[in-house]
């Protein structure tokens, strides 16, 4: 006797499992049950599980019986005049869907050579077994496994037309990439899912050569004449949102520009933006600490006084301002109201971003980059019909990454741009090199895609021939305009006087345990030490106690708070953290006793 | 030894000496060799570390930088007919730290010159494998009418490792003292001694006497007779450095185990400390990693100086740290801290840790000189 399991749930027994289950399949199949419900025997446990709840993966597959496909040529031609649909193959029992649970009771063909006669199923297309990042990757079959991971992993990160009602609403860290198109070497992916009215990437003109060591290690040279044309240009937009909170005892936050005397009032500079009702003006041209909404907030705790007196000097300032290192122009205003019935209001922000050095571009081959130099137009070299490439790719890229497909989407972007027509790339069913080499030809090129290339500063030839044709690149999101951060002197933390952490904290930069290492081991003491004294303190202790003494500067005397007057006391100099640690042992009642000694 | 050579004998290491003299031409100038001393001298001094030099950090990150790129390309040979050793950074962190129980311990065990045939091997090899009952057993019946358990054993085996299965009986005799053990028609046959619960008692023991140790060396579990050269080495997994050095077949002064601790216990610390040196280079050999041996001797030294293996950990070297701060910025900084202010204990800021921790220059490198001339 098999148990029988209906959504995990014990539901009885039966005989003849095999027959149970295969009962239920065709059923399924003849539309008598739904479609969702899928069945199994699990020979090794002996039970049989029925699965018809929401939220499983399923996968549709073209039903084989005999070693043969149900789905005839002479569907496929009804399919191609719209005489039938998806929907008709799948209420005929052409096509199945199978869960996990049920995929593994199946021996699925590949493709339609693989059929076996214990097949049971048939892939609908080999792309089946991709993800979607992964077959928009052209020439995908020619690529090295990781690099295909690679590829569409950056293709994640890619900057594009996310949604085509951008302009009315508020996300958060978005970017647009200025004049997108659509990929000359494209998959059936793209086709299906209309890529052209969402792309992420432009078709440039790449020349696989080094120019002048700009280019090592992954690094790409990059045109500016085709930057000042609007190349990769991008747009990044960035909300900020307020909202007029309620507090107990009817106090409210109040959006204005805050009076004077309000608690923690910064500067009438920074609120000069604010218009009367303390929001800003769109396309106000703001920079670091420009206040963009004003806002005051009622005081934290009330004692029993000001309870009475509520007038703007108990208040808080709690303006949204921007922080260290970020700019733009104001882009949309929007009031509203929130799900708490609470004034809201959104600002959104909007920066211009040019390529520039630093900014992250990939190919869709995991051959991702740099920018390292953006050379003027006029020193980039050019080939012997006048063409200059957008973007210099370094040929030491390709040998160890063994990214083929890097290089035939290359020569294929090539061919359709000169051929005026889009070349089909999806995995496994590409077009063939052979054909597009040949195409090349005809068209008056080299079939290999090389062409004879001059020097842009000397004008020389170069003496081995340049690989050059198209291929699509994306601009990444990681842009340096969003990461360069440096300090000299800075904000320092409360507690421990060490400098803050972070960019948007204008921190520094943390010299941690291991770096520190590499000073002692350079025996360069007296350097480690100046690298550490951000925190320096001078500490007056009293020789007697040994534990920190009270320096009165308006009296200009130093005492001792357990010796009293007369006991000797020397400024010591140490780092506030250690400071900080004797006042951490006296609260754990270590008595750290400092014994003083002249340093010379 | 030539008399100009012989000037330098405190100046230079007595190896170099040596090999100069061993490498001077027959006939050779006094004023020559006057000559390539000093130039020797010259270049031993300039070879020497620097006073200040920070050797223990330049040689913990000359190992550290290495190790790291070793975690990720540990690898094995699956299935083929090797001991199992462990290698790699987890062979590496168990040295370091000194670990008591490690995870695979093997001995190399060279034979004397009169026994290394290799037929002689093999026997040698099987005889010293720790073997219990079961792998002699054939069947064991319970013969519950006359209260009997009757134990078949393989003869062949047993002549093999020079055994009866009078012998056996004996031994099972000393280890089970409740039961009686006799041989009837080359069968063991085991009769208990208390009358109640007499069955419980033979059914327990059919599961107890199965792991009984009968011949061989305990500890040992495998033997693997490999050509090193022109003779066999056995190579054991398991170590027993005691017992082997009871059997009079083995050249006791090559014998080698992977047991720091064992090996301190028989040979001491000296030889304690070739073996850390020895174990760490073999691991990075193994992985094509080249660290200068100057580093990982000092590494080895600095674990047992004291006399005593100690690992690189709180446990060990960390303890012997003169400084509370020192001890306290490594682990566990409260139980360092409050053992310190129960004995009031004084730390005089000599190391470089507690130097970084208050902020003043650390004696090493340009810290460390300081001004003779007392200013008044």
């Amino acid at each position: 006797m098999t148990d029988v399991y209906l959504n995990n749930k014990f539901a009885g027994n039966i005989k003849n499992p095999e027959d149970f289950v295969e009962r239920i399949i065709n059923e399924r199949r003849m539309g008598k049950l739904p479609i969702t419900i899928n069945c199994r025997h699990n020979k090794k446990s002996d039970e049989v599980r029925i699965e018809s709840s929401g939220g499983r993966a399923v996968r549709p597959l073209i039903v084989v019986k005999n070693g043969k496909p149900l789905l005839s040529e002479k569907h496929i031609e009804q399919l191609k005049k719209n005489d039938l649909l998806w929907s008709d193959l799948v209420k005929q029992g052409m096509i199945e869907y199978l869960d996990a649970s049920e995929e593994e009771n199946a021996l699925v063909a590949f493709s339609e050579d693989e059929l076996e006669e214990e097949s049971t199923h048939l892939e609908v297309n080999p792309l089946d077994i991709l993800g979607l990042a992964t077959s928009f990757v052209p020439f995908g079959h020619y690529n090295h496994g990781v690099r295909l991971s690679q590829g569409s992993k950056n293709q994640k990160q890619a900057i594009g037309f996310y949604m085509a009602n951008f302009y009315i609403r508020i996300d958060m860290d978005v970017n647009l990439l200025h004049y997108p198109q659509y990929p000359i070497v494209k998959t059936l992916t793209h086709e299906t899912l209309k890529y052209e009215k969402h792309p992420s990437g432009q078709n440039l003109i790449v020349a696989v050569m080094s120019y002048e060591g700009y280019n090592m290690e992954d690094a790409i040279v990059i045109n500016k004449g085709s930057v000042d044309r609007g190349l990769a240009r991008s747009t990044y937009y960035r909300p900020a949102n307020v909202e007029e909170r309620r507090y107990s005892g009817g106090l409210i936050d109040d959006v204005s520009i805050p009076d004077k005397d309000v608690n923690g009032f910064r500067s009438e500079e920074d609120y000069k933006f604010l218009e009367e009702d303390g929001i800003i003006y769109p396309e106000a041209k703001v920079g670091e600490g420009d206040v963009i909404i004003g806002k005051t907030s009622p005081p934290r705790f009330l004692n029993a006084l000001e309870e009475f007196d509520l007038t703007s000097s108990s208040r808080r300032e709690s303006s949204v301002a921007l922080k260290h290192g970020e700019r733009g122009i104001v882009d949309f205003v929007t009031l509203t109201e929130n799900v708490e019935g609470n004034k809201l209001i959104q600002v959104r922000l909007r920066d211009q971003k040019i390529p520039e050095i630093g900014d992250k571009f990939t190919s869709r081959h995991g051959q991702k980059g740099v920018i390292s130099i953006v050379v003027p137009e006029e020193d980039i070299p050019f080939s012997a019909s006048g063409i200059k490439p957008d973007l210099i790719f370094s040929p030491h890229g390709i040998p160890s990454r063994m990214t083929m497909a890097h290089m035939i989407e290359l020569l294929a972007g090539k061919t359709g741009c000169l051929a005026g027509r889009k070349v089909d790339g999806t995995i496994f069913s590409s077009e063939k090199e052979k054909n597009l080499r040949k195409e090349l030809l005809d068209l008056g090129f080299s079939e290999d895609g090389c062409e004879t290339m001059y020097n842009g500063i000397t004008g020389e030839k170069y003496k081995a021939r340049i690989f050059i044709g198209n291929m699509y690149y994306l601009k990444l999101k990681h842009m340096v305009s969003n990461k360069v951060h440096s300090r000299a002197r800075g904000p320092i933390q409360l507690l421990t006087r060490q400098p803050t952490e972070g960019r948007a904290n204008e921190g520094g930069l943390r010299l941690g345990e291991m770096e520190k290492d590499t000073f002692v081991a350079h025996g360069t003491s007296l350097v480690l030490k100046e690298r550490f004294d951000s925190d320096k303190t001078i500490v007056p202790i009293c020789e007697v106690c040994g534990l920190i003494a009270i320096n009165d500067s308006r009296k200009e005397t130093s005492f001792c708070p357990v010796c009293g007057e007369n006991s000797e006391i020397s400024n010591v100099e140490m780092s506030y953290a250690f400071k900080l640690m004797l006042d951490e042992m006296k609260s754990i009642t270590i008595y750290p006793k400092l014994k003083l000694k002249g340093k010379y | 030894m030539n008399k100009i050579i012989k000037e330098y004998v405190d100046k230079l290491p007595n190896k170099i000496l040596l090999d100069v003299e061993s490498a001077l031409p027959e006939k050779c100038v006094d004023s020559k060799i006057k000559k390539i001393m000093e130039e020797m001298y010259k270049e031993y001094l300039y070879s020497l570390a620097d006073p200040g030099e920070s050797v223990g950090l330049v040689g913990a990150e000359s190992i550290g930088e290495p190790g790291t790129q070793m975690t990720l390309n540990t690898f094995h040979f699956a299935g083929v007919s090797e001991l199992n050793v462990t290698t790699g950074l987890p062979r590496i962190i168990e040295i370091l730290d000194a670990r008591k129980k490690i995870k695979t311990n093997m001995m190399e065990l060279y034979l004397k010159k009169e026994c290394s045939g290799s037929k002689n091997v093999k026997k040698i090899a099987e005889k010293i494998k720790e073997k219990t009952l079961e792998s002699y057993t054939k069947e064991v019946i319970i013969n519950v009418a006359d209260m009997k358990m009757i134990i078949a054993l393989y003869p062949k085996e047993l002549s093999e490792a020079d055994l009866t299965v009078g012998i056996v009986s004996k031994i099972l005799g000393k280890s089970f003292k409740k039961f009686k053990f006799k041989v009837e028609n080359k069968l063991l046959t085991v009769i208990s001694s208390s009358k109640d619960d007499a069955l419980k008692e033979m059914y327990k023991l059919k599961e107890k006497i199965k792991d009984t140790h009968i011949s061989g060396i305990k500890g040992i579990s495998q033997v693997l007779p490999v050509k090193r050269g022109n003779e066999y080495v056995i190579v054991t997994a398991g170590s027993n450095l005691k017992e082997i050095m009871k059997k009079d077949f083995f050249d006791s002064e090559r014998i080698i185990s992977n047991d720091l601790f064992e090996i301190e216990k028989t040979f001491g610390i000296e030889a304690t400390r070739q073996l850390v040196i020895n174990e760490v280079v073999k691991v990075l050999d193994a992985q094509g990693i080249n660290i200068d041996i100057r580093h990982i001797m000092m590494v080895s030294d600095a674990m047992t100086m004291s006399g005593k293996v100690c690992g690189i950990n709180r446990y060990g070297i960390v303890k012997d740290k003169p400084s509370v701060l020192a001890r306290a910025s490594f682990e566990t900084p409260m139980n360092h801290l409050f053992d310190a202010a129960l004995i009031g204990e004084e730390d005089y800021l000599n190391s470089v840790i507690e130097n970084v921790m208050i902020n003043q220059a650390v004696p090493v490198g340009t810290g460390l000189p300081g001004l003779v001339i007392k200013v008044k």
